[in-house]
């Protein structure tokens, strides 16, 4: 059975292109870009080059690339150095329906360290209130850290906008652009964002591969102390054939934005609409507008999400589901409730996310297999069909 | 991504009995669409010998949720009520072929609606309710018997097995003291009636002391030396000496004598008999 994989907000394919790029930097090319022979130092102008295509696609300069190991790290570097270089500031201000990258270093900083988190709402369609993000920044401010765009629902934050606020008070500004690098333009030279994070993954590099923008001048305390790799703000031996993966995948990217802005939005709102039209009781979570191009996230009334997903896998369609019990955690997905959005809707969520490597065809057998499905779970389900016009509308 | 036997993704995608009964005899509802999985089960029992002729569920939940509800339907149709009401949430979950710790809620709803289901053929109040206690967990409405109930009958000990259990303290943590000191009282009262049995254990025959030995060791020593890449194996039992040989990681560790006092020895005294003394094999 062929693989529909539309689960690319979780990971996504290795390109075919950044494979190749890597190859010769495993057997062959092995070398430390430390090293002062030759057969080392040659590859740091690999390294050089892939940090130059990264900077590229985010519109900075190669100097300001801090390169480390993922999404994660990125973002527990920017709000610690933040945190670390004001120390005068105790507070941090921060949305509810971050990433637990972000949302738990924050619990925890909170818990653990003395610092007052001022947790930002969202609405129902999951966007920000500006005033509230206006009153919730002060001259109290340490670090104001919002996502670039939702890895549940897809919606976009007006980062940018909201960089200027964190600056008239003083703040530096981070954000989680995991789910936005490669997907759509971020023009960060005309930005005021001083931290950017990324992950290789989500862009179709390797795992185990990531990098934080650090805006030129902007104050840095290193997370990982050691070697003098990366201008001294992070240790550790460059993972050269990552490194050269992800310049490759930043690359691929930057040809490739006008795909996603076009074809695979295209596919994902034939998806959209595809799966409405069949499926009585079914609405999209998050914002129709502001949102990726890719990242359909759409509630199933009245059925669970993973025995959907079960379902799905049966035949062969990888999505994710916002649901309590695929996490092993029972409360359903946080994004989901703090955007209010009805039990009885939350647990039968999914999260269709695609790829420019997702044809047509791909969107067209999901949505004739999914209703179906929804169909048989609805049938065993108590909560009967009498119901299925009320509680959860289409928004 | 779980774990799941054939067994269990059989019933989960060839679900038996999916459906409602006319003219049931009893009706069991447990779960809510709020908590994220439900249950409804028929029962169709002969008045007169008390047999379950039929039984049908309807379910809304996880894969897990869904093959519980089969699996119940499929053990208790031709048993009496009193057979069938011995049937415990481990045995729907061994029946399964095991469920995922973090699921074994789904079995105890499937228990809870057939005890529901029995309560309501015989007009008497939904057992839940009749569990009434005092509301601990607000976020999914579990009181302290239903958590003492489930501490009881399947020896829990973290606060995190509770929630697997019952889904009490699953949201917002706020009971999670309140839950320690549930099971701190249910296990103190367990260990009182542990060594009741011990004591009771002082007229064993040496037969029964032996199997009792053996029994202990293997439930509740070598899983615990296995988890280190240890293991110990039995050798003999003279009178009240047990002589034990250390294995695997044990053998070169050098807190196996810690062990064999602190952890074999004091589970011995305190599951068998109290004049136990455990020896390592020499030589």
């Amino acid at each position: 059975m062929k693989t529909v994989y539309l689960d690319n907000n979780a990971t996504t394919m290795v390109a075919p292109e950044v494979f190749e790029a890597m190859r010769p930097f495993f057997t062959e090319r092995y070398g430390n870009p430390s090293s002062i022979h030759t057969f080392g130092g040659s590859v740091a102008r690999p390294v050089t080059e892939a940090r130059e295509k990264l900077a590229a696609l985010l519109d900075v300069s190669a100097a300001e690339i801090v390169l480390d190991s993922c999404g994660t790290e990125s973002d527990s570097t920017a709000i610690l150095s933040a945190l670390a270089t004001t120390p005068d500031r105790k507070e941090i201000v921060t949305t509810r329906v971050e990433h637990p990258a972000v949302l738990n270093l924050c619990k925890h900083l909170a818990r653990a360290k003395g610092y007052s988190v001022r947790w930002l709402s969202v609405d129902k369609q999951g966007m920000l209130d500006m005033d509230e993000v206006r009153s919730k920044i002060t001259d109290r401010t340490a670090v104001v850290s919002v996502m670039w765009a939702n890895n549940e629902t897809g919606v976009i934050f007006p980062v940018h906008e909201i960089a200027e606020i964190a600056h008239e008070h003083g703040a530096l500004m981070h954000t989680d652009g995991v789910q936005a690098v490669g997907k759509i333009p971020l023009n960060l030279s005309s930005s005021a964002i001083d931290f950017l994070s990324l992950s290789g993954h989500k862009l179709h590099a390797p795992k185990g591969i990531g990098a934080l923008f650090v805006r030129k001048g902007t104050p840095f305390a290193p997370f990982i102390l050691g070697g003098h790799q990366e201008g001294g703000r992070r240790g550790g031996t460059e993972n050269v054939p990552s490194i050269v993966g992800l310049g490759e995948a930043a690359r691929l990217a930057m040809d490739n934005l006008e795909d996603e802005r076009t074809r695979v939005k295209a596919m994902r709102d034939r998806l959209q609409e595809g799966l409405i039209q069949a499926i009585p009781s079914a609405r999209v979570n998050g914002h129709l507008e502001s949102r990726l191009p890719n990242t359909l996230n759409i509630a199933f009334e009245f059925v669970e999400g993973e025995a959907i997903l079960m379902r799905l896998d049966d035949k062969g369609i990888c999505a994710s589901s916002g649901s309590a019990c695929t996490s092993g955690s029972l409360e359903p997905s946080h994004v989901l409730r703090a955007m209010g959005v009805p039990f009885t809707c939350v647990h039968g969520s999914i999260r269709f996310s695609l790829s420019r490597y997702n044809t047509e065809d791909e969107v067209e057998y999901v949505i004739r297999e999914t209703p179906p499905i929804i169909r048989l779970l609805r049938s065993m389900s108590p909560f009967g069909p009498a119901n299925l016009d009320s509680a959860c509308t289409v928004q | 991504m779980w774990e799941y036997s054939e067994k269990l993704k059989d019933h989960f995608f060839n679900p038996r009995n999916v459906g409602s009964i006319e003219d049931a005899s009893g009706i069991g509802e447990v779960g809510s669409l709020a908590c994220g999985d439900a249950l409804k089960l028929y029962v169709k029992i002969d008045p007169e010998s008390e047999t379950i002729l039929d039984a049908a569920f309807q379910t809304f939940g996880c894969g897990s949720a869904i093959a519980s509800s089969s699996a119940l339907t499929e053990m208790i149709t031709g048993k009496t009520v009193e057979k069938a009401l011995e049937i415990t949430n481990q045995d729907i979950a061994d029946f399964l072929g095991g469920l995922p710790e973090e699921k074994m809620h789904c079995s105890v709803m499937g228990r809870d609606a057939f005890h529901a289901a029995i309560a309501d053929y015989r007009g008497e109040p939904p057992p839940r309710e009749a569990l009434e206690g005092e509301l601990v967990c607000e976020c999914f409405g579990v009181t302290d018997q239903q958590i003492r109930k489930e501490v009881l009958a399947n020896n829990l000990t973290t606060v995190e097995q509770v929630t697997h259990y019952t889904k009490a303290g699953g949201g917002c943590e706020q009971c999670h003291d309140q839950i320690e000191e549930i099971i701190a009282q249910v296990q103190g009262e367990l260990a009182e009636k542990k060594q009741e049995e011990a004591r009771a254990a002082g007229r064993m025959t040496n037969i029964q002391k032996i199997s009792k030995i053996q029994e202990v060791i293997e439930r509740e020593v070598r899983p615990m030396l296995q988890h280190d890449g240890g293991d110990v194996e039995l050798i003999d039992v003279d009178g009240d000496t047990v002589t034990v040989a250390m294995r695997g990681r044990c053998t070169s560790c050098p807190s196996s004598g810690f062990t064999l006092k602190e952890g074999i020895e004091a589970k011995l005294k305190e599951l068998v008999h109290p004049d136990l003394t455990v020896e390592e094999v020499t030589g």
